[in-house]
């Protein structure tokens, strides 16, 4: 069975799957859905983890996990969003340990804290940065008091 | 009781692209823990691409590393030209292809000479650099340029490859294919190289699943992944070539698929030199339209990775970048521990980050800070086991 049918079936309503082109698909799924979709996609579909990449958004971080499948050039890139003020993900390093260094840049660059997380130490900022203070949040995003309070 | 040492290693390294630090516990002669640390050299790039337009951030890509330098432009032009699907003429993809693969061959034989150079075997390190002189005239030929070829923008190709000067080209890649057939028979047999490399730095193949390593690194282990294959862009889904895949995950394994991988180029490039396409090398794009895009690319160290999110401006919003060495360095864990220290610096070598670290390589005593050992020393030591085991046989 194809792969798009298998996830669609696993998880009906609870996504929304958006095909761009036969090599590139965008999955939507909330927050509380989104390990097990993950975990669906790496452990029993055998997709290999890329990379993830965080977008500020104004309602929060938006964080994408792009999933390869070699065998069939396919790239799936499932779509959280993690809601500010505080946003937050569960980790997904104890099932997917390529995924350790990713989150720590996510968490140093735009401010996400990943719960479970086993090192969630700096990573490319120096280590005297200060805290609260994260390079890829856009500026036009955050009201004058939270700039005015740095 | 053994006392256990910190070996720190790095950060800063001259010569190739990342700065890096390795701290390596050792008891004895052997390495019992390891840990990195990166980020000294991060620029801030994907935010400085924020403030470019999509046609100067492909040179600031460019910019990411002097040794792949296409590397990155080819993922990010792809990645533009995915957002709204801009179909590229063929003649670009050919050209795009014979860049590529010409960098791989350059590449490969860089590391090739220094690993080389850390085993004590300079006679293959002068080879292999010499070598990679010709292939570098085949760059100046092509773009003008030695290295920052500034070939590509999206839609196309800036440089055209003209026909008269195909045959020229050829004739060099006959020399390249001949210096390097012998590189790879005199690096394959020679029983000091096998004894210095063979089971040394092993990695399994469930660890290189696990930990998502990309290129060389994953195909020494078994892992059969290559974006050319498998997401095949450019010319690579015209052209015949090997996937080079090796079991055992060791340095020696390492190093045998680069130096196939360089013969595969060059069979990539005569194939496309061979058939290039007539036609504009340019869709002469007019604007990237709005939505997000992926690119990748097989670069010399594995997949290359770009994202891009555009609001349909001639900036882009978000600008995502993952280098293959993101993926390949947290290996370390799995394949220096265990090891001895005068293989450390081999087996960092070979997953093909950046050797720099290695020359500013110190043993300090734990509980003193006192220098015991410095970088060249670690060398030393690295050639003199090398000697040992000539002077044996």
């Amino acid at each position: 069975m194809n792969i798009l049918e298998e996830i669609k079936n696993k998880f009906d309503g609870k996504i929304k799957v958006f095909e761009k082109n036969n090599r590139r698909t965008y999955i939507d799924v909330a927050k509380e859905d989104a390990k097990e979709l993950v975990r669906f996609i790496y452990c029993d579909l055998g997709a290999r983890m890329s990379t993830a990449s965080g977008v500020d958004t104004k309602a929060g971080v938006e964080i994408l996990y792009h999933m390869a499948f070699d065998k069939y050039a396919l790239l799936v890139s499932v779509r959280v969003l993690a809601p500010k003020p505080d946003p937050e993900m569960p980790t997904f390093t104890d099932f997917m340990p390529s995924t350790e260094w990713i989150e720590r840049e996510i968490h140093e660059m735009l401010g996400v804290n990943f719960i479970g997380h086993p090192n969630l130490k700096k990573l490319l900022l120096p280590d005297d940065w200060p805290n609260g203070v994260y390079p890829f949040r856009k500026k036009t995003f955050e009201s004058e008091k939270e700039i005015e309070e740095r | 009781m053994a006392k256990e040492n910190l070996v720190p290693m790095g950060p800063f390294h001259p010569l190739l692209e990342e700065p890096e630090f390795f701290k390596f516990y050792v008891d004895g002669e052997t390495v019992v823990d390891a840990e990195v640390r990166i980020g000294y050299n991060h620029r801030g790039i994907e935010k400085l691409a924020e403030g470019k337009t999509y046609e100067q951030a492909v040179f600031l890509v460019e910019r990411i590393c002097g040794i792949c330098s296409t590397s990155h432009p080819f993922a990010f032009i792809q990645a533009a030209e995915d957002v709204s699907g801009i179909i590229v003429p063929d003649r670009a993809q050919y050209i795009r292809s014979i860049i590529g693969d010409l960098e791989r061959i350059h590449s490969h034989l860089l590391w090739v000479g220094l690993a080389a150079h850390f085993i004590g075997y300079n006679t293959v390190f002068m080879w292999a650099w010499k070598y990679r002189e010709p292939v570098l005239d085949v760059f100046e030929a092509i773009s003008g340029n030695r290295n920052h070829y500034g070939m590509f923008k999206v839609g196309g190709v800036r440089r055209d490859i003209k026909d008269e000067q195909v045959p020229s080209l050829l004739k060099a890649m006959d020399d390249i294919d001949s210096f390097c057939s012998m590189l790879l028979k005199a690096v394959m047999d020679d029983p000091v190289i096998h004894a210095r490399t063979k089971g040394v730095g092993v990695l399994t193949k469930q660890d290189a699943l696990d930990l998502g390593v990309v290129g060389p690194v994953a195909r020494a282990s078994g892992v059969e992944i290559d974006i050319r294959k498998d997401f095949p862009y450019a010319a690579y889904g015209q052209v015949n070539f090997e996937k080079i895949v090796l079991q055992d995950g060791d340095v020696f394994s390492r190093t045998a698929v680069r130096l196939l991988e360089i013969m595969e180029s060059i069979k990539i490039i005569r194939q496309c030199l061979k058939n290039l396409p007539k036609g504009p090398i340019d869709a002469k794009v007019r604007e990237i339209g709005v939505g997000e895009g992926i690119g990748q690319h097989e670069a010399p160290r594995g997949e290359v990775i770009h994202y891009t999110k555009s609001n349909g401006s001639n900036y882009p919003e978000r600008h995502k970048i993952r280098a293959p060495s993101f993926m390949n360095v947290p290996s370390f864990k799995k394949t220096v521990i265990g090891q001895s220290i005068a293989d450390a610096a081999l087996i960092t070598a070979a997953v093909d980050p950046c050797y720099c670290c290695t020359e500013r390589m110190a043993v300090i005593d734990r509980d003193s800070d006192k220098v015991l050992l410095t970088g060249d020393d670690l060398v030393k030591l690295s050639q003199e086991k090398t000697e040992k085991m000539r002077n044996k046989k």
